[in-house]
């Protein structure tokens, strides 16, 4: 399936690379021991370190080190044993420094994937070309004054992943799965909240579009983009552009823009003359960043299963279908929620609950599946209901919309409503004689040959026994009796 | 390698530093001679040899991930040109 644009004078491909930029969850900050809690009171998280102040020293917070570390290895990365941390450049008022210390020639983290999966079925692997640590910036509130802004230097130093893609996506979709499935990876690994409202993921998009077969145009960067639908909403909006431009007769610039998600469209940020100018080089107040072979060892054994793992597990041992476990998996809660459904039960019909019955609710009610109206064990002891025929499928759907309303396990619902099934083949029986015994009409219709006057004697059964009979006992009753 | 009028000028802008027109052949000067000096590093042979970016053949200390530091608003605040309330104020920015 191969997202092109139909312009004037042919079709175009968009060519597409992603930089992440991921909140390393830590308690404190990458080179101080401020903290890095989300909503601080302004200025209250910050040490002389983060504010810069003449003489202080950063120092490099270990288990940013290690969440770094962790992220290589889920995405599948080059570990670099050898780092090192450089200035970036550039005068800011967020930037106390006026530099970010970053890493630029030797990362902490080379080469690696990350495998999508596209709506069509089918998957493909995106390389990653880098990851390193640097640390955040402050926060400027440009809204509070009229002819002044604001700085809250609680986020200045906080630590961050930059995640970078190779331009291997090809279309908006592509660029979607990518975060999504990033998102996933971050979250399962506990090494990013993945939060983009809050801004702990956001994206720079670069894209370029070019005829096929071409070497890459130009490509223009979209700052900031905070959320999956506007990286896709981006990318369509600035490839369209692109297209025009081209075929215009223009000449697409280099140069850095805004994704505006109110109209859609890209615009060019105000551009800072010689801006890109960051005179890196390294940061002579800090040592390489040299790891132990055998300390990475250790945390890639205890790595937590990773979605694709989880995912080709789901359908292997479990018998999902690839969608299913795919749908399952994007969420950790989720596939954590289906695992504890599905323990000893029938997989597939504790998927089907979760991604019909259960999701429905949630999304109706507005719930996380986190605090779901009915929690994992519940829904487990429906099934089991079903399972051992005290409970039809149908009034199952009725005990859990009930479960949902009351917060009671289904075992007190069944007993308190007296929905339990109706397996006595007496009663049964009577039902079925006292149905057929009212519409001997329809009885000589279905012998005359309509076969599916006998869906209408089920439901006439159903009804009189108020929905609680066993339907394979009813149909046997009836087949027997209509001969 | 030296550098013209422009650059200096260039430099001087990166790094906010107000240079008036008339300084500028002096400092050009100054940091040509500054360069020429440098260059003279430029002798030796370094092949094979990896960068060398610091004194210390040492790697570096990391510490532990405790909250240790912060809540100290009033003495990161205290030299602020400006504030409001417990936040810096500079000069409208906007990108």
């Amino acid at each position: 399936m191969t997202y092109t644009i139909e312009g004037n004078t042919g079709s175009w491909e968009v060519v597409v690379g992603l930089e992440v930029h991921a909140q390393v969850i830590t308690q404190s900050k990458l080179f101080s021991g401020a903290a890095t809690a989300f909503g601080a009171a302004p200025n209250s998280q910050v040490s002389f370190v983060d504010a810069a102040f003449p003489g202080m020293l950063p120092v490099v917070n270990a288990e940013a080190v290690a969440q770094a570390v962790r992220t290589g290895l889920g995405l599948r990365a080059h570990i670099n044993l050898v780092s090192r941390f450089d200035r970036k450049n550039y005068f800011y008022a967020d930037l106390p420094s006026g530099y970010q210390i970053s890493q630029f020639e030797k990362p902490i983290v080379g080469a690696g994937v990350i495998e999508i999966e596209l709506a069509d079925g089918s998957t493909k692997q995106i390389g990653v070309t880098r990851l390193h640590l640097e640390q955040d910036a402050g926060k400027s509130l440009h809204d509070q004054h009229p002819a002044k802004s604001y700085v809250d230097l609680n986020r200045s130093g906080v630590a961050l992943m930059e995640i970078v893609s190779e331009p291997d996506i090809r279309s908006p979709e592509e660029a979607g799965a990518y975060v999504k499935k990033l998102r996933a990876i971050l979250r399962y690994l506990g090494t990013c909240d993945g939060n983009m409202e809050e801004g702990s993921l956001r994206a720079d998009v670069n894209v370029s579009v070019r005829k096929h077969g071409e070497p890459y145009r130009t490509r223009c960067e979209i700052k900031n983009v905070n959320s999956v639908r506007f990286v896709m909403q981006a990318v369509e909006a600035e490839a369209a552009r692109q297209v025009d431009l081209w075929e215009s007769g223009g000449t697409v610039q280099q140069e850095t823009r805004l994704f505006d998600s109110a109209r859609g469209v890209t615009r060019p940020m105000r551009s800072k003359e010689d801006a890109h100018d960051y005179r890196y080089f390294p940061d002579p107040d800090l040592l390489p960043l040299v790891l132990d072979e055998a300390w990475v060892a250790d945390l890639a054994s205890k790595l937590p299963e990773l979605p694709d793992e989880k995912r080709a597990r789901f359908i292997a041992d479990l018998g999902l279908t690839p969608y299913d476990a795919g749908v399952l998996v994007a969420d950790q809660a989720a596939a954590a929620y289906f695992e504890t459904v599905a323990k000893g039960r029938d997989a597939k019909q504790a998927a089907n609950w979760i991604m019909g019955d259960l999701f429905a609710v949630l999304n109706r009610t507005g719930h996380s599946i986190e605090d779901s109206p009915v929690p994992a064990p519940a829904l487990g002891q429906l099934l089991d209901l079903i399972a051992d025929s005290t409970i039809n499928g149908k009034i199952a759907k009725s005990v859990f919309e009930a479960m949902v309303e009351t917060g009671d396990g289904p075992e007190a619902i069944v007993a308190a409503r007296g929905l339990r099934q109706v397996t006595d083949t007496g009663a049964i029986d009577a039902a079925v004689d006292a149905v057929l015994a009212a519409n001997p009409d329809k009885v000589a219709d279905y012998k005359a040959g309509k076969d599916k006057m006998f869906g209408f004697f089920v439901g006439q059964i159903m009804k009189s026994l108020a929905g609680k009979g066993n339907p394979a006992l009813v149909n046997a009753s009836l087949k027997q009796r209509l001969g | 390698m030296s550098l013209d009028p422009a650059t200096v000028r260039r430099i001087a802008k990166l790094a906010r530093i107000r240079v008036d027109e008339a300084q500028v052949p002096q400092l050009q000067a100054e940091l040509n001679g500054i360069l020429g000096w440098i260059e003279q590093l430029n002798e030796v042979n370094v092949d094979g040899v990896e960068p060398l970016t610091g004194g210390l053949t040492m790697a570096a200390p990391l510490r532990v991930d405790a909250v240790t530091d912060g809540g100290i608003a009033e003495a990161v605040l205290a030299n602020a040109p400006d504030r409001a309330d417990d936040y810096f104020a500079v000069p409208k920015v906007v990108e």
